[in-house]
């Protein structure tokens, strides 16, 4: 039996502490391996709202962060400039997620059946994407380069000065900016209304759809918001990487993020986040050996947390204390029930 | 003349390769609702299983026929006890599960026998058809697939084995009442499933190559034939959608490259699943096994 932790609140002191070291790391130290590690927790950030509030898996998610990636470097090509393909690494992603999640969702799909469209979704374009070799395959000046990918476009630059690249430093900023801005749209969504009925349709659906909410409507929303976290998180990606290869779409990248936010923990904002950067971190840090596989590593803590912490370490963690701070606050009011008992017994 | 017959032995062999690798996890699927992710893995330990018999100087047919099935058996015996039956009535956790299973499996093929590519030598030559030159190994596939079908009909259908199955199947419940313990049945069935996956994977190692991470190529094929299938009848529904997707990703593979045949097979999945959210089966053969 799962049981969710509850809808959670903005804690500001922790999020500005979180804030202050993300801001204040590149005065310290080195930025590189921290940019990528932002991203996948933005990436993961993105599942983790879906997965964890409106109890959607989308077993291919890498998808979107894919197409964010190629949609960038596409658009990038062939505009020169980077505002634009910005914001339409943002916006094609959530078109599209929009489109298949209102296939899925107004077509009473159950959740196994999403989970396997969703990750047909993501094979149909690796297959697709390594399939593009050649000139036959071009979109505008932009070759598609099948499995060797698009590399050299131009990296983001600040908007309106197509001269002024980011990269190293600002690049982090730029990385960090989003994910702390997206955390802040996340928990903003959770604290309204839709977000109030997103929980309820994870609850119970039938519910939500008998209290008069179009149940289909707010799981396509939440599935587009996410793919357009997703391709934001993407389109830095290419940033970072500054080449796009189909491995952005296959099987291993649309596993690594489900484990991140599952090890994480489901249900909150925090643990997905954390999760990315711990396991992004143990990724690199295997891939510099090659002794142990790193699939290896990664498919036993998938299995083990599935088996032994389904809820996820976040909040198996919340779970824990909130129990520890609840048995001391039963101690202590049956410590004054007892005294209260007591005192009348005595008579005056 | 030789044309059309080469393209009509090429569909068949496509809706065989569909159907062999599917036949495991159709079996797990059908009997269980259990979605092994991990099932094209299972399919491609088969394969290095018969590599490594076929190294160690073993038959090839010997270990092919018969060492891969009950290796791969064995282990997917294992991974129940540790595994699955933890995890029964939680669909997605055992996807997830069997999502992390397949990872580790590839880690460890990977671990004993290296990344690099590897070949099963073919126990069949070619023979000549008009102008054309044909894998003779094929017509085996095509001929051991329709075998393993009609013999898992016969199981299901005649013995005591496949009644408590059906029983099962039809209603754990009332299965269970009558003294055949659930578990029990899953165990043996999750074994089997494995065996077949195990044998398709002996069978289909020469002809496909080997890779630690080949696995994931088996599982999108094998993963939309079964769910399309459906789980109300496991053998019509695998072989019904086997069929379809076969000839169809055949014709458009002829009609435009390999890559496009592929693509169009897992969209048309995407559409039938979206008309047909119980599969195949579901709609269609109710009343059959």
């Amino acid at each position: 039996m799962k049981v969710w932790p509850s809808i959670g609140q903005m804690r500001w002191g922790w999020f500005l502490l979180g804030a202050a070291i993300i801001l204040v790391w590149p005065a310290f130290f080195d930025t590189h391996t921290p940019t990528i590690l932002l991203v996948w927790a933005l990436f993961a950030l993105s599942l983790g709202l879906m997965w964890g509030y409106a109890g959607l898996l989308s077993f291919g998610h890498t998808a979107y962060f894919g197409l964010g990636a190629y949609v960038y470097a596409i658009a990038v090509v062939n505009i020169g400039e980077s505002t634009v393909p910005l914001l339409l690494a943002i916006l094609i992603p959530a078109i599209v997620a929009a489109i298949i999640g209102a296939m899925m969702f107004y077509g009473r799909i159950s959740d196994v059946y999403m989970g396997v469209i969703t990750l047909v979704v993501s094979l149909i374009l690796f297959k697709f994407m390594s399939a593009t070799a050649g000139d036959k395959y071009a979109i505008g000046d932009a070759r598609l380069g099948g499995f060797n990918g698009i590399p050299g476009f131009p990296v983001l630059n600040v908007p309106g000065l197509p001269d002024v690249s980011l990269f190293g430093v600002p690049m982090y900023y730029v990385a960090a900016v989003a994910l702390l801005g997206c955390y802040l749209i996340c928990r903003w969504i959770l604290a309204r209304s839709f977000g109030r009925v997103l929980v309820g349709i994870r609850e119970n659906e039938g519910r939500c759809e008998l209290l008069g909410y179009s149940v289909p409507a707010y799981k396509t929303a939440i599935f587009s918001i996410s793919a357009a976290m997703a391709g934001l998180a993407g389109c830095l990606f290419a940033n970072w990487a500054e080449i796009v290869t189909p491995s952005v779409f296959s099987l291993r990248s649309a596993a690594e993020v489900i484990i991140w936010v599952i090890v994480g923990g489901l249900g909150t904002l925090v643990g997905p986040i954390l999760g990315a950067i711990v396991l992004g971190m143990l990724k690199l840090l295997l891939s510099e050996q090659t002794v142990i596989d790193n699939s290896l590593i990664l498919g036993f803590i998938l299995v083990v947390v599935v088996l032994a912490i389904p809820r996820g370490v976040v909040p198996a963690l919340q779970y824990w204390f909130g129990r520890r701070a609840r048995i001391r606050t039963q101690r202590s009011a049956h410590t004054r029930a007892r005294r209260r008992v007591a005192a009348p017994v005595r008579p005056s | 003349m030789d044309y059309a017959a080469v393209v009509i032995l090429e569909i068949l062999y496509m809706i065989s390769f569909i159907a062999l690798v599917s036949a495991g996890l159709a079996v797990v699927f059908g009997m269980m609702r259990v979605i092994n992710l991990a099932h094209g893995e299972f399919v491609m330990l088969g394969g290095y299983t018969t590599l490594a018999c076929q190294r160690a100087g073993i038959d090839l047919w010997f270990s092919m026929l018969v060492i891969a099935p009950i290796v791969v058996g064995l282990v997917g015996l294992i991974v129940e006890r540790l595994v699955i039956r933890f995890l029964y009535g939680r669909m997605i956790d055992t996807m997830l599960a069997t999502w992390g299973l397949s990872l580790l499996l590839i880690g460890i093929v990977t671990l004993i026998f290296g990344s690099s590519a590897v070949n099963v030598p073919t126990p069949i030559p070619g023979y000549q058809l008009g102008a054309y030159q044909m894998g003779g190994y094929n017509l085996f596939i095509i001929g051991v697939t329709i075998a393993l079908y009609i013999g898992m009909w016969l199981v299901l259908r005649y013995t005591r084995l496949g009644l408590i199955a059906r029983g099962a199947m039809q209603s754990a419940d009332v299965a269970s009442s009558l003294g055949y313990n659930p578990r029990t049945v899953y165990m043996v069935t999750f074994t089997i499933g494995a065996a077949l996956s195990g044998f398709a994977g002996g069978v289909l190692a020469p002809l496909t190559g080997l890779l630690p991470a080949s696995g994931g190529g088996y599982i999108a094929q094998s993963f939309i034939a079964v769910i399309t299938g459906g789980s109300g009848a496991v053998i019509s529904g695998t072989l019904t959608s086997s069929v379809l997707f076969g000839t169809i990703s055949q014709i458009v593979s002829f009609a435009s490259g390999p890559v496009l045949g592929d693509i169009v097979m897992l969209a048309l999945a995407i559409v039938l699943l979206r008309l047909m959210p119980t599969g195949i089966s579901g709609r269609f053969l109710r009343n059959s096994q």
